[in-house]
């Protein structure tokens, strides 16, 4: 159907458009926001920061870009990306001389197994229990934190096995590591999504789940694979801010990362409603989120302060998305028009 | 058909009162010097600002919305507080004043954003989250201790109820809070509303009642209980600080489940809250009187909790389906009908 191209591009114009108006600001107000230099092989500069600091919000987005598109929603990806971190610390453990307590692919691997568990038990919850989304995660939202600190003994634990810093601080063919992984899950994420009829399926589920069901779709197993994938997303994702920092710390790895993800996907076009979704624009929703942080850094206002834009940024979205509001504008612009 | 809802949602009641009841048996078992009046007392003067922020909450759950913005807002309040008292010197009851009308007043914008732009309930108290901290930030970055006479003798008075075992001023609060949410919820024509619009919001519009009204004030009066919850937490702690209060919201969203309120909304009571607290400040007494355990096992339980509890309500709505055509909530609908 040739005509739905259009539409779907249409979607991204405005995400792109954000973007674009926040990158023009910098241009003009904020000074050396585009300077960018090699030092060592590697790029450094704003934009690249931005890029390296989006990353695990990007692929929370990933996975949550599926969740929403059936209707659902994921709160507890912040309190996995906590566990991941946790269990990875745990078993590379905190020795000074840097020598792992497990090899590296055990840790990463045992990591991904356990975020992996949590969202197949979140899907459980969704798919066959057929609790509330919200509700469901809800729990592994509360107790998950509470089980990162339990495994973590409630303490911070440092890490000082080299080769594991590579993930998140790492830099290849002078880019950081963390894009590639990002870009490597997103492709994968689209490949399966868009080129199989699993993506139609998600939609399909999202718009209708009675109609999925009757024509033949299987919803329970589509949102227990989605959910699951959540689960897995968040672990990557934990990897990389365990390894930022080299350093895990159950209470504040991953706080509030839920929102800004869930921030993210809805920005990047992707209606809470379900339905449509799209994965380029997700990642777009995140690097607006991260270059707005950055912005309000360069202006050396307090970071926490950004939360109050956030949350401005948060209410004209929604706005633009409600029909009652744009049919009020519309309504006005008649009016108006009728007038003249 | 009403008679077996009932009977049902006494259940659920039933089940988490003989849950309290076991736990503190339990306790008193285990531990000497657990089992006391004041133990039980005790209860309510630590949770005071949960037990406000939870009825409160029990009024937007009922009504089938969600306020995830309640613990940056007792946050906010705290701040506020602090800073107005501190900073500018100004009276206390004024201060306390100004806080619980912009508790109210930002619940208000939220609910009228709800309700007129039709936009969900989840998104827009999530940015009221967000709000609510940056505007902690503005407010001060750091931590403002409170030295104010009125403030301390709040904090410090011992209310005598029987022999030696007292409450807190901010107990007393509290529960005066949930008396008053009770009496609203159960006897006035605006809780009948709140349960109509949860059952189902269409039938309850086509019936005549105000669906809109209702649903930004019971925004408001959830804004006004966070306002409050954060001045009696600003009592218990002695300060302001633009954490306080993180991930609050989910712990009044839990002790709310537990107490027996549907998520999907239409069902619900305030005792059944008041009873979830309870049960979430019995866990923590158990942890500390324990010892060896991490505090963060509250957690875990918690969440086990909620668990065990929207399974139980599964079951119960798997049951009700089973025997009778699914129906938004006839029990306060048709009551709220009749009065």
């Amino acid at each position: 159907m040739p005509s739905l191209r259009p539409m779907t591009r249409g979607k991204l114009v405005w995400p792109l458009a954000a973007l674009g108006c926040l990158l023009l600001f910098n241009f003009f107000f904020t000074p050396n926001f585009f300077h960018m230099e090699v030092k060592g092989g590697h790029l450094y500069g704003n934009l690249i920061d931005i890029l390296k600091n989006a990353a695990p919000i990007m692929l929370l987005a990933i996975g949550l870009t599926l969740v929403i598109a059936t209707h659902g929603i994921d709160i507890s990806v912040g309190s996995v990306v906590a566990i991941s971190a946790g269990v990875v610390a745990i078993l590379l453990g905190g020795d000074l001389a840097g020598q792992p307590r497990y090899p590296m692919a055990v840790a990463i691997g045992a990591a991904l197994l356990v975020s992996t568990a949590a969202g197949v038990w979140n899907g459980m919850l969704v798919a066959r229990i057929g609790m509330q989304p919200i509700i469901a995660t809800m729990i592994l939202f509360v107790a998950g934190r509470g089980i990162a600190m339990v495994f973590t003994n409630a303490m911070v634990i440092w890490l000082y096995v080299k080769p594991f810093a590579i993930l998140g601080q790492g830099y290849l063919l002078g880019l950081p590591f963390s894009l590639y992984v990002v870009a490597a899950l997103l492709l994968l994420t689209a490949l399966v999504t868009r080129r199989t009829a699993i993506g139609l399926f998600i939609e399909a589920v999202g718009i209708n789940p009675t109609a999925a069901r009757f024509s033949g779709i299987n919803a329970g197993n589509v949102l227990l694979a989605v959910y699951t994938f959540s689960g897995f997303c968040a672990g990557v994702s934990g990897l990389i801010v365990c390894s930022t920092v080299m350093s895990a710390d159950g209470n504040n790895a991953g706080n509030l990362f839920e929102l800004d993800a869930i921030l993210a996907v809805v920005l990047g076009g992707t209606s809470l409603n379900g339905g449509k979704f799209y994965l380029l624009g997700s990642m777009i929703g995140a690097l607006i989120i991260q270059t707005l942080t950055t912005t309000i850094y360069a202006f050396n206002v307090a970071p926490e302060i950004s939360q109050v834009v956030k949350a401005l940024v948060v209410y004209a979205v929604s706005l633009l998305q409600s029909e009652k509001f744009r049919a009020r504008v519309a309504a006005v612009f008649a009016s108006r028009r009728v007038a003249a | 058909m009403t008679r077996r809802l009932l009977d049902s949602r006494n259940l659920s009641i039933l089940v988490i009162l003989a849950l309290f009841l076991s736990m503190f048996a339990a306790g008193s078992v285990a531990f000497t010097n657990f089992f006391s009046l004041q133990n039980l007392l005790n209860l309510f003067i630590d949770n005071a600002y949960l037990l406000i922020l939870a009825v409160g909450m029990t009024f937007v759950i009922i009504s089938g919305g969600i306020d995830l913005s309640v613990g940056s807002m007792l946050g906010l309040a705290t701040m506020i507080s602090a800073s107005l008292v501190e900073k500018s010197h100004l009276n206390p009851l004024l201060v306390i004043l100004i806080v619980l009308l912009n508790g109210t007043v930002l619940g208000f914008l939220m609910g009228c954003l709800i309700q007129f732009f039709d936009l969900p309930p989840f998104i827009i108290t999530l940015a009221g989250l967000y709000l609510g901290r940056g505007l902690c930030y503005i407010v001060s970055i750091d931590t403002i201790a409170i030295s104010d006479t009125f403030f301390e003798s709040a904090a410090h008075t011992q209310i005598k109820i029987i022999g030696d075992a007292f409450l807190s001023p901010s107990a007393v609060i509290a529960l005066v809070v949930v008396a008053l949410g009770a009496y609203v919820l159960h006897f006035t024509r605006f809780g009948r509303t709140v349960y109509a619009v949860g059952g189902n919001e269409q039938s309850a519009l086509l019936m005549g009642l105000p669906v809109a009204r209702t649903k930004i004030a019971i925004y408001a009066l959830s804004g006004f209980c966070s306002a409050l919850a954060g001045v009696v937490f600003t009592f218990y702690t002695l300060s302001g600080y633009a954490l306080d209060g993180k991930g609050m919201e989910l712990d009044a969203i839990a002790t709310v489940v537990i107490g027996g309120t549907l998520l999907t909304g239409g069902v619900g009571s305030a005792f059944g809250t008041v009873l979830g607290v309870l049960v979430y400040g019995t866990i923590q007494v158990l942890i500390v009187f324990q010892g060896t355990l991490n505090s963060w096992w509250t957690r875990i339980v918690i969440g086990f909790l909620v668990f065990v509890f929207c399974v139980l309500q599964r079951v119960f709505e798997a049951r009700k389906g089973a025997t009778v055509v699914r129906r938004a909530s006839p029990g306060p609908v048709a009551t709220a009908g009749g009065g």
